[in-house]
C-alpha cells in the first residue's frame, strides 16, 4: 500500500507511533524515520525505524536540514506529552511545556517538509488529536489546549496546501490502551470504561490503521478532517 | 540580457509556463504572471537550487517583480 513511500512519525517508542510504524512496515513503506527523546527506549523489534533521538522541547535550537536530509511522503506527528493537574494548582512551566512539545514542535516539522511536499506535489499529513480537544477533561486544560489548537492547523494548512495535492488531516483518539492510559488507576479505568458505549478501551493498532487509511490512495480526497476513534465515547 | 537575467528567466518560464515574451522587467509574478503565493514559494526554492544561495524568508517576500529577483540573485548568489 505504501510501496516506495517515506514516512517520518514522531514519538515512535509510544504505543500508538510504534503502533503505526508497524503498520506502515508491514504494509510496505520503504523508509520509516521515527524520533524519541531517548535511543535506550527503542524495542527489539523496531530495527526497521530510523530513529532520531532529540527532545521535542528542544527542536528550536537544531538543525533540521542536518537530521533530516531527505525529504518524505508521510508525515505524522504523534508525538505528544502530558502534564496533568487542575488549573489552579498548573504551573506556567508544565504548561509551557505541554504546548510547545504537542503544538509548537509541529510547526518545526511543518516548515522543514511541507516545502519539500510542495516541491514533490504530493504529501500526507496527519495529526494525532485526542478527544479531550472537542470534549475537555478536567486536570488537562494544557493538554487538550494543545490538542485542540491542532483543529485549527489542521483546517487552515488543508486549504493552503490542497492544490499541491497536499492533504492535511488529523485523528482524534479517544481512550487506547497506551503508556499514557497505563498510569490511571483501576477506578480511574472502570469509570471511563462505563462511560464508553463499546464498553473497552482502543488499540494502538485502531489508530494505526486510521492513520494509514488518511495516507492511502483511498483517502486522495479527504482533507481538513478530524476521525474520530473513540468507541462511541463522544460523537462529534 | 545578463547571464543571471537569462537564468532567471528560464526558471519563470518553466515554472509558472508563461511565454518568454511576456516576461518584462517590472511583471510582478502574481498579479503579472500568473502565480499563486505558493508559486512564489516554489519560484525562490528553484533560484536558490540554480544559483546556489539561499533567500532567507525576509529577502523572499521582497522578491515581488522579475527585477527584484534578478537583482537580488546579482547582488548575492555565488
Amino acid at each position: 500500500m505504501f510501496n516506495e513511500k517515506k514516512l517520518l512519525v514522531t514519538g515512535g517508542t509510544g504505543s500508538i507511533g510504534s503502533s503505526i510504524c508497524e503498520y506502515f512496515n508491514d504494509n510496505g513503506c520503504k523508509e520509516i524515520f521515527s524520533t524519541t527523546t531517548n535511543l535506550n527506549k527503542v524495542k527489539q523489534n523496531q530495527k526497521f525505524i530510523n530513529f532520531k533521538e532529540f527532545d521535542l522541547d528542544n527542536i528550536q535550537n537544531l538543525n533540521l536540514e542536518e537530521i533530516f536530509d531527505t525529504d518524505v511522503d508521510y508525515l505524522v506527528l504523534n508525538a505528544g506529552l502530558n502534564r496533568d493537574n487542575i488549573f489552579l494548582r498548573m504551573s506556567l512551566e508544565d504548561w509551557n511545556k505541554v504546548i510547545n512539545v504537542n503544538l509548537n514542535s509541529s510547526f518545526h516539522l511543518l516548515k522543514h517538509f511541507t516545502k519539500k511536499m510542495v516541491k514533490n506535489r504530493f504529501g500526507r499529513i496527519v495529526f494525532v488529536s485526542s478527544v479531550v480537544a472537542y470534549t475537555g477533561n478536567p486536570g488537562q486544560v494544557n493538554y487538550s489546549a494543545s490538542k485542540a489548537a491542532i483543529s485549527g492547523v489542521v483546517k487552515s494548512l488543508a486549504l493552503e496546501l490542497s492544490s499541491r495535492n497536499i492533504t492535511v488531516n488529523s485523528v482524534a483518539p479517544g481512550f487506547i490502551q497506551s503508556n499514557m492510559t497505563d498510569k490511571l488507576n483501576e477506578d480511574q479505568k472502570n469509570t471511563i470504561l462505563e462511560r464508553i458505549p463499546m464498553k473497552k478501551l482502543g488499540n494502538p493498532s485502531d489508530i494505526a490503521k486510521a492513520v494509514g487509511f488518511l495516507c492511502s490512495e483511498n483517502a486522495n480526497y479527504i482533507t481538513g478532517q478530524t476521525l474520530h476513534i473513540n468507541g462511541g465515547l463522544a460523537l462529534i | 540580457m545578463s547571464d543571471i537575467e537569462e537564468r532567471v528567466k528560464k526558471i519563470v518560464v518553466e515554472h509558472l509556463g508563461v511565454e518568454e515574451a511576456k516576461i518584462q522587467s517590472e511583471s510582478k509574478f502574481i498579479d503579472d504572471l500568473g502565480a499563486d503565493s505558493l508559486d512564489t514559494v516554489e519560484l525562490v526554492m528553484a533560484f536558490e537550487e540554480e544559483f546556489g544561495c539561499e533567500i532567507p524568508d525576509d529577502a523572499a517576500e521582497k522578491i515581488v517583480t522579475f527585477k527584484d529577483a534578478v537583482s537580488y540573485l546579482s547582488a548575492n548568489s555565488n
